[in-house]
Parts: structure tokens; C-alpha cells; sequence
């Protein structure tokens, strides 16, 4: 059975992508990356004075990640706060980040950084960590590399890239899968993977390699939005 | 003249930028590889990997000889010894003034680094909670920053306004050995301090010049690639 996606794409084709650099003046580095209809922001505070001062590390800096939906991200509105979701994200968010950040230079500091979903149509955790990554670049922290982020999943046996929402759902086949999963742009580490669902462990390969071939697409438009914010300047 | 800032420790600060088009200078992102090959020496920012030299951060990627390096054009400040900074006393101890420099380590102004006697009672008279002063960072150490106010313009800075750029752009805004900042302080004939991490005093004769003058730091400061900046800036004062 071949199901054929509801806006018309390929099956390893993105949704459209945007990213802007520099959306929020007062944050030390921000960003905003959409996926179709997914928008996410993000804003990057710091380096800056560690509190409560027992979480301070003197060794390095620290990375902290809040991930949030905003209530009107959603059709049935989302009651605003942390919830037991918004907390795992934050934290395999943080995760996907942290091994490209290089906070030995800053000890006993803390880097935040806050993704804001303002739109949602699945796929929200892997907007938020590409304008993490992003926003982290645009406050100059120092960075190996920046993080690719897709979530790939099925339709009935056929491997799809960049699910929305109604294909998130899908109930037809073997059911629905999501495999969000990210990747530092230029080598081989993948830092999120994250699988809801079933899949055969010999397409988990295949899933991988696609991820790697479009990656590159990810990539290509972040590194526009982030030289895009000095020339225009 | 009284605030005026000690032209000799900028001159180091100053390296990174200059309008020398014989250096080729592009934006690179984290991992954008900025040249491929053996003979190239990895700067401060960059790193080599295999063939490649391989960009650290988000900046202004510059060759200088068979030297890469990526200049910083975005982020927090980070002290070094020697930097002049502007800042806000937040607290007074028994021993000195506590100094908020609008960086992640907090500065401590000892009782023994102002330039007169002050009797420990009367700590408030010289500088109280809110003042702003102009200081210098004579020691970087894990626990915080130890500054001095013993040196030519620093002190406390009474009339006029502070705001504040990006502190990566402040090598750019004072120039090289402080051309581009003498400039503005000839063009608009204000008083001028330009703190490393980014605050900035003006004070002038009339409100007006002060804004002339922030305005065209702030033209500055957001020209980051732009090359032979100081015949811009006179262009500018011809408008403006």
C-alpha cells in the first residue's frame, strides 16, 4: 500500500522551511524556525551568574533548556506552564545541544535558553532544537557545530520525512510512528533519538541515512539566516 | 580632560579589526570549513580538522598571513585584565563597593583602589548604591574581578547618558589606536568613555550633540563587515 501525504509531497520531502535570526531584541541571541506549519522560537540568555549557587560548576558553564507550547499553539488551548511533556523535551532538548557547545571558558555560569512553540503541527521538538542551535550561534557562544533536527516517521511501511500532524496520527498499516531525531551538521554524531511507535530495526538504517541526506537541506537554511543577520545590517 | 579615556590599553584590544582590504574576510557559521590545506594555522575561534580549518563560532572568519581565526560579532563580555568597563555600584561592603559590569563575574572597587582617602564611615559620600563609575579590571580572578579607579579618566561619571552595544563591536567603535572614537568625540564635541563591556558614557554641551553622538556610535557598531568604515563615518557626519 502506498499512502499518498495529504499536502502532496514526496516522501523525503520537507515541509517549506523558514528561519530568521535576531526576532527578540532584548536576548543576547534569539531565533525563529518554522516547518510548514510548526513555528518555533527561541532566545539565549547568558552567559551569565549561576543561581541557586549550588548548581554552579567550576569546571564549565552550564547549559539550561525550557521548551515550552503556548497556549494558543494548539486547537484545544494548552493550560500554560511546565507539564510532565514540556519537562522531557526541555531535558533530550538540552541534550541534543550540548555536545557542540563549549562552555569551558565560562565557569560557574549558566547559558539559557528558552524555546517558545508558537505554532504547533507536530514535529515542535525539532523546530525548537533548530532554533536553539541557531540562537545559541547568534549569542556567540562558542560552537563545534550547529544541530540539524527532523522527525521522520511511516506510513503504513513507506519511511516519511517531517511529519505533520494528521500523519503523526496516522492509524492505517502497522500504525503510527515518530522518530524524531537530530544531528550535528557536518559529522556524524546524532544527539536525539527519539521513537514513538514501532519500526523494523533494519529501516532504523535506512531512517539514518536519510536524516544524513536531509540534514544538508536544514543546514543550508540556517546557515543563510544566520549570515543574512549581518548583511542586512 | 577629566574621563578621558587612556588611549594606550585600547591599542591592544583594537587588533581584530582593520581596514586593511588585503585580509579577506567572510561570515562563517559553527563548522562551516573557512579554508582547506596543510599551510593554514588555526587562530583563536577556529580549529583545524583533517585538510580543513574548521570555524568554532559565529563570526567574521579573517586570514591574516597563514593565520585563520573567527572574530567574534556577537556576544556577552568576558573580562580581561586591563579592560576599562563601565558599570553600577550595587552594593557597599566593609571593604569596598561591589560593582555590577553586565557581565556573568560581578567586579569588586576595594577602599584602597580609589584614588583619595575615603573614610570607611562615609563610603556612601564618594560612591553610593546606583552611581556609576568607570573602572578598571586590574585582576581576573574564579571568584570574581578586582578593579581599580587609579588611572587616567576612570572615576565616578556624573551628568550625561549610558547605553549600551553589543560588547564584541567595542573594538570597532574606538578603532584603530581610538581613530574612529576621536573622531566622533572631535565631530560632535562630546565627552566620551567607552566601556569594554559595552556600556557607553556620553556627555556633551547640549543634549542634542549627546544623541548626534550615540547615534553615530550606534552607526558604527552595527556596520560589522563593512571596510574603510572611517570615510563612511565622515559621510555620515556630512548628513547627519
Amino acid at each position: 500500500m502506498v499512502v499518498k501525504r495529504s499536502d502532496g509531497r514526496k516522501a523525503h520531502d520537507l515541509r517549506p522551511m523558514k528561519a530568521k535570526v535576531g526576532v527578540v531584541p532584548n536576548a543576547d541571541g534569539s531565533a525563529m524556525f518554522s516547518f510548514g506549519n510548526t513555528v518555533a522560537i527561541a532566545a539565549v540568555y547568558g552567559p551569565r551568574q549561576l543561581h541557586p549557587q549550588h548548581m554552579q560548576d567550576p569546571t564549565t558553564g552550564i547549559l539550561r533548556c525550557q521548551y515550552d507550547l503556548l497556549s494558543f499553539s494548539v486547537s484545544d488551548r494548552k493550560k500554560p506552564g511546565p507539564s510532565r511533556r514540556s519537562q522531557e523535551i526541555s531535558k533530550v532538548t538540552e541534550w541534543a545541544l550540548l555536545p557542540v557547545v563549549d562552555l569551558k571558558s565560562f565557569p560557574n555560569t549558566v547559558v539559557d535558553v528558552q524555546i517558545y512553540i508558537l505554532q504547533a503541527d507536530a514535529g515542535t521538538r525539532t523546530a525548537g532544537i533548530n532554533a536553539a542551535a541557531l540562537a545559541l550561534a547568534h549569542a556567540g557562544i562558542p560552537m563545534k557545530d550547529l544541530v540539524c533536527s527532523v522527525a521522520l516517521g511511516k506510513l503504513d511501511k513507506d519511511i516519511v520525512v517531517d511529519l505533520d500532524k494528521d500523519e503523526e496520527d496516522f492509524e492505517g498499516g502497522e500504525g503510527p510512528t515518530d522518530f524524531a531525531i537530530a544531528k550535528v551538521a557536518n559529522g556524524d554524531e546524532f544527539t536525539l533519538l527519539q521513537l514513538d511507535g514501532k519500526i523494523q530495526p533494519d529501516k532504523v538504517k535506512e531512517v539514518i541515512k536519510i536524516v544524513g541526506e536531509v540534514s544538508k537541506q536544514i543546514y543550508d537554511v540556517q546557515k543563510k539566516a544566520l549570515k543574512e543577520a549581518v548583511e542586512e545590517q | 580632560m577629566r574621563n578621558e579615556i587612556n588611549e594606550a590599553h585600547e591599542a591592544d584590544t583594537y587588533e581584530g579589526y582593520s581596514d586593511d582590504s588585503s585580509k579577506k574576510r567572510k561570515i562563517v557559521v559553527p563548522g562551516e570549513t573557512i579554508v582547506s590545506g596543510e599551510d593554514y594555522l588555526p587562530g583563536d575561534g577556529a580549529r583545524r580538522e583533517g585538510e580543513n580549518v574548521v570555524a568554532s563560532r559565529f563570526g567574521l572568519a579573517e586570514e591574516a598571513g597563514r593565520v585563520v581565526r573567527v572574530i567574534p560579532i556577537f556576544g556577552a563580555f568576558v573580562p580581561r585584565r586591563g579592560n576599562v568597563v563601565i558599570g553600577r555600584v550595587i552594593d557597599i561592603t566593609f571593604y569596598g563597593w561591589l560593582v555590577d559590569m553586565d557581565s556573568a563575574s560581578s567586579g569588586f572597587l576595594p577602599i584602597e583602589e580609589s584614588p583619595r582617602f575615603i573614610n570607611k564611615n562615609e563610603m556612601d559620600q564618594f560612591l553610593s548604591i546606583g552611581d556609576v563609575v568607570a573602572a578598571k579590571i586590574w585582576s581576573v580572578k574564579a571568584k570574581g574581578n578586582d578593579l581599580t579607579l587609579k588611572g587616567k579618566g576612570l572615576g565616578k561619571l556624573e551628568g550625561g547618558f549610558i547605553f549600551r552595544i553589543i560588547p564584541s563591536r567595542v573594538p570597532r567603535v574606538i578603532g584603530r589606536e581610538g581613530s574612529m572614537i576621536s573622531l566622533i568625540k572631535e565631530k560632535t564635541g562630546c565627552n566620551i568613555t567607552v566601556g569594554q563591556n559595552g556600556w557607553i558614557w556620553v556627555k556633551g554641551a547640549s543634549i542634542d550633540a549627546e544623541i548626534r553622538a550615540r547615534k553615530a556610535i550606534e552607526f558604527v557598531a552595527e556596520k560589522v563587515h563593512v571596510s574603510g568604515l572611517t570615510e563612511k563615518v565622515e559621510a555620515w557626519f556630512g548628513k547627519n
